[in-house]
């Protein structure tokens, strides 16, 4: 096992007191601290003996949440809302410039692994919809010159 | 009188971030006013408004204030349910952006009226932006005595935290919440117990809507009466609505009950978009009727919906226009429920695989006459049989649409000649 796996495994745990219970919150601290923004069967592993669990029920819990992933990501990922409001509103357009942006199709992850383009339920922004989530914020009246300038914004911040 | 601002009243009155603002604007005298007259008489107050659950089941507040009550335990709960996951509906995000601290007075009301000294904001992780200022604004109220031991000098003890969701439409359900809180992942339990018996970690749990707790705030403050100036006999008091789709001004606007849908989309919405044609709404979230441009004069109310097989639901209108085709839209409804079932019992996870298929044929123009009488019985089956409210409920979108647009798919000529192309 490797040291820094463990060490980060400890550190989120101990927090919430090794307590199962608290299993969904140590899971997304995890993987919010995790390269590729995933949770690696290594780590799944050893989160399962430090809460002294079954790795099935960890499994379970990352494969039923859509906010957890047990397959990497890349670091940055950009969800759009494929929702009955954002269909209402014509997505399609929003849908072909990020793909054209980014040179992927939805469900892909760049080459480079920093963007992951990914459909998503709605997340509560209809009053600007179609709507995207890129990480944790919410942007809507897009035009393909501002989806251009998100990305080019998030490129520069990741490097 | 279209846009009212009862429970809306310090909207844009404060920045919705400081204590000191809301204490200014008359926040926490819903709470003094509970240690002035009891909680029975608060519990009184709210019987007599008449609130109904604002998070779909429109069960009467009261009464489940005082079932949550009734419950006798060392350890109880209450969980406001935050987790806004229908889609178009945005009216939780709001009360929580522009006036979180009525939320908390509002739990901390709960919690002293039920007995209960625990409390938990479940926040879907949809809404991650906010969850730091919610967390802030709950450190607020424990440093200035609003929150934890001895709560403004009274005998009560609340404690408050907040917990994210992690991307869940079912954890809206209350046992489905419970059990992502118990680091499971969210499928509801049979019943009974109910939640209110046998909830989080098993114990006595009261799951109360965002928008319903603040209600409970504002009906305290300004009295039962104030509430029920607005509104019908049936559905008395205001609603937060969340208008979108092909309208001018979509946003959340509240409104007291008995406005038409038309009033709605022309009067507060500015109408649909580039002069287009009105073709359908959907009430009250993905699992919500479909109501055709003709019946738009039906009034919003929970009479009046019920009669024409509508529910005000999580109070999400979603509207569009001439140039949407119903099937598509029906398409995107069932791909979410798809998508969102727990895959706990049959009828739910079985029934919306084989929707999908059915609906793909249908949408190719390949639906044979079987393909309709497998529609009947699968909804038939998801409607009765499945375990929760969601399974349940999942079939109302195409029922409606098969009562208002029968050319769509109820006869089997319609089927066989593939007509259903509306």
């Amino acid at each position: 096992m490797k040291p820094e796996l463990e060490q980060l495994a400890d550190s989120v745990c101990a927090k919430y007191d090794y307590d199962a219970v608290n299993l969904l919150p140590i899971l997304q601290e995890i993987q919010r601290h995790s390269p590729r923004n995933y949770i690696s069967e290594e780590m799944a592993r050893i989160i399962a003996k430090k809460l002294d669990i079954t790795e099935s029920r960890v499994y379970d819990v990352i494969t039923y949440f859509s906010a957890l992933s047990s397959e990497p990501r890349g670091e940055v990922i950009i969800q759009i809302c494929n929702s009955t409001t954002c269909n209402v509103n014509n997505n399609r357009d929003l849908i072909r410039w990020f793909e054209e942006e980014l040179g992927i199709k939805v469900g892909e992850t760049t080459p480079d692994n920093k963007f992951t383009l990914i459909f998503t339920h709605c997340f509560g922004a209809c009053d600007v919809s179609p709507a995207v989530r890129i990480e944790d914020d919410v942007y809507g009246m897009l035009t393909r010159e501002k989806v251009k300038d998100l990305i080019a914004a998030k490129r520069g911040a990741v490097v | 009188m279209k846009q009212v601002h009862f429970i809306t009243e310090l909207f844009d009155k404060y920045d919705g971030r400081s204590l000191q603002a809301y204490l200014d604007a008359g926040g926490f005298t819903a709470l003094k006013k509970l240690f002035d007259i009891s909680s029975e008489a608060v519990l009184a107050e709210i019987d007599a408004s008449g609130l109904q659950g604002r998070g779909g089941a429109a069960y009467p507040t009261g009464k489940k204030l005082r079932q949550a009550r009734a419950e006798k335990a060392a350890r109880k709960f209450v969980v406001c349910n935050a987790d806004e996951g229908e889609p178009g509906t945005f009216k939780d995000r709001e009360l929580l952006k522009c006036n979180i601290y009525q939320v908390i007075e509002g739990m901390v009301i709960a919690g002293i009226c039920t007995q209960s000294q625990e409390g938990i904001i479940y926040v879907r992780e949809e809404y991650t932006n906010m969850h730091d200022e919610i967390r802030a604004a709950i450190a607020e109220c424990y440093k200035h005595n609003y929150l934890g031991k001895g709560i403004m000098g009274s005998p009560y003890n609340f404690d408050l935290k907040l917990f994210s969701g992690a991307g869940s439409y079912v954890c809206g359900e209350g046992f489905a919440m419970c059990e992502s809180m118990e680091g499971k992942s969210g499928r509801p339990r049979s019943k009974p117990p109910y939640v209110k018996q046998e909830g989080f970690l098993r114990l006595p749990t009261l799951v109360i809507n965002t928008e319903t707790l603040s209600a409970i705030v504002s009906i305290i403050k300004h009295g039962a009466d104030s509430f029920r100036r607005y509104g019908t006999e049936k559905s008395p008091g205001t609603k937060l609505i969340s208008i979108s789709g092909k309208v001018n001004r979509p946003g959340v606007y509240e409104i007291p009950f008995g406005l038409t849908i038309r009033e709605i989309i022309n009067d507060l919405a500015g109408g649909i978009r580039n002069g287009k044609k009105g073709h359908f709404v959907q009430i009250g979230g993905a699992s919500g009727g479909i109501l055709p441009e003709r019946l738009w004069d039906t009034p919003y109310t929970y009479e009046d919906l019920a009669k024409a097989g509508l529910s005000v639901g999580s109070g999400a209108i979603v509207v569009a226009d001439e140039d949407n085709s119903l099937l598509d839209y029906l398409k995107v409804v069932q791909d979410f429920f798809r998508h969102e079932s727990c895959g706990k019992c049959t009828p739910c996870r079985e029934g919306n695989r084989q929707l999908r298929f059915i609906f793909d044929r249908i949408i190719n123009g390949t639906a044979t006459a079987a393909d309709y009488d497998n529609l009947e019985i699968v909804l038939d089956v998801m409607g009765k049989a499945s375990l929760c409210g969601s399974g349940k409920t999942e079939v109302v979108p195409f029922r409606t649409a098969q009562r208002y647009f029968p050319e769509l798919f109820m006869t089997k000529e319609c089927f066989v000649a593939k007509k259903a192309v509306v």
